[in-house]
């Protein structure tokens, strides 16, 4: 494993940018340039790297789907929420058609947000393309078969070009796929939901999104850690503060930051990212999460070795 | 009486948790101090039970003087969240005051403080609660 890519980052429901979004960062763009004027296109490039990433960018609005990037030709991907459309064209345009193609998809749950990329991912409708999708629920061909049945969606899933093959997964048992080794575990969610923990030469990488933990379970806290363990890279779901998640709105399946970081010092993991993010939050509410996750994780340290946090945002590169 | 000896006896190693109290101002205050994490969690909601169960409506409120606490963990928050609901239930006043500035950090950033009510110092606190 060489990296992870992030093309779908928020919970729940895909967000976007609106006008008064983009004004703001607009206005905050012309406020720090401070009436300085420019060279050329270079100097101005420099200008929006050196602008708080809330102004210069923003966290994206597509939902959960994460790329794990290996030297194999075989790709390899987590969950199919709106974000697996970009990425189907990314694949298009880099290896053209025909150029049969393999993708392993692995499938957290069968909630709305985490499948409803898939009639958008292009590959999908091209001969010659196997797609795998692994997963441990169930219903998961029949979930979806469904959202490609009128009236749901125009194009029935019968029309798909790529032969799709499903391969049930057994939760705690590790799996020999693509060289890697893939552990599901199960989480608390409605309907449950499955992390997956990627473990291949010398790296390791854990897709664990849709997982509530309950505070007073030391049992399952123990479990996670185990989960974690040693991690170079902790994908989590820090949808809520930890008080929503513990009282309003407990029992929602999700979780928070301060539990991710508790959870990650207790794996020894190496590196956070804060993931299914809230789609009120905008980009600047998400930027404080942030410097706020990396305060806590700074102040609760004590001797152990720091553990970097990220947070998800569509189009990160995090290089194992 | 050998089962009622080894209960007694079990029970008084799980409560080895002393929270000392004192009165001022008609509230009652317990000192709470150390790391209050996972470890301990259990053995914190069981020292502030019989304090919480007087806890109610007519009787003094009932104020945790948080100054000893150095740390405090998720595990350790959902006590104070337990605790605060227990006393809104029984109408009575629960609050925590003087939390170091590295434990008043983590209530903000996990955002307690919007629902477990806290004060700068034990006297504002007891000032509000006494009212
Ligand atoms: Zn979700
Ligand atoms: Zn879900």
């Amino acid at each position: 494993m060489k990296q992870v890519r992030f093309w779908g980052t928020r919970g729940s429901l895909p967000t976007a940018l609106t006008s008064p979004d983009i004004r703001e960062k607009i206005v905050s763009a012309l406020v720090a340039a401070n009436g300085r004027s420019f060279r050329n296109r270079a100097a101005i490039d420099e200008f929006v790297d050196s602008l708080p990433f809330s102004v210069g960018g923003t966290f994206g609005g597509n939902s959960s789907c994460v790329e794990i990037l290996t030297d194999r030709p075989e790709h390899l991907i987590c969950d199919m929420g709106s974000g697996a459309r970009p990425l189907g064209q990314a694949k298009l345009a880099r290896f053209g058609v025909p150029n049969p193609q393999t993708y392993h998809i692995f499938i957290s749950h069968l909630h709305w947000d985490h499948l409803m990329g898939f009639p958008f991912f292009a590959p999908m409708y091209i001969p010659g393309n196997r797609i795998i999708i692994h997963g441990c629920h169930e219903q998961l061909e029949d979930a979806i078969r469904l959202q490609m049945r009128a009236p749901c969606f125009p194009v029935d899933y019968s029309q798909a070009g790529a032969s799709i093959e499903f391969d049930r997964m057994t939760p705690g048992k590790p799996h020999d796929i693509c060289g890697l080794t893939v552990t599901p575990k199960l989480q608390l969610h409605a309907g449950d939901s499955y992390g997956y923990r990627f473990d291949g030469n010398g790296k390791s990488v854990v897709y664990s999104t849709d997982s509530e933990h309950k505070l007073d379970d030391n049992e399952a806290f123990r479990e996670f850690a185990r989960f974690f363990s040693k991690a170079d890279l902790v994908i989590f779901d820090a949808m809520y503060s930890l008080a929503e998640a513990a009282s309003v709105k407990s029992d929602w399946g999700h979780s928070s930051n301060v539990v991710g970081v508790e959870l990650c010092q207790a794996a020894e993991a190496r590196r956070l990212a804060l993931f299914h993010h809230e789609p009120v939050h905008d980009d600047k509410q998400l930027a404080r999460l942030l410097a706020e996750t990396r305060r806590l994780e700074q102040i609760t340290r004590g001797d152990r070795p720091a553990l970097e946090i990220v947070s998800a945002h569509d189009g990160l590169i995090v290089d194992l | 009486m050998a089962y009622l000896a080894l209960v007694v006896a079990r029970n008084y190693c799980l409560t080895m948790m002393k929270l000392p109290t004192r009165e001022q101002s008609g509230v009652l205050i317990a000192e709470v101090s150390g790391r209050i994490d996972h470890t301990i969690a259990e053995e914190f909601t069981r020292a502030l039970a019989p304090l919480l169960s007087n806890c109610a409506l007519g009787r003094a409120p009932l104020l945790l003087d948080f100054s000893g606490v150095i740390y405090i963990s998720s595990a350790g928050l959902r006590v104070l969240m337990m605790a605060s609901r227990q006393a809104k239930a029984q109408q009575g006043s629960f609050a925590i005051a003087a939390l170091t500035p590295l434990v008043q950090e983590v209530f903000t950033i996990s955002r307690f403080n919007l629902i477990v009510p806290c004060y700068a110092n034990v006297d504002a606190a007891c000032q509000a609660l006494a009212q």
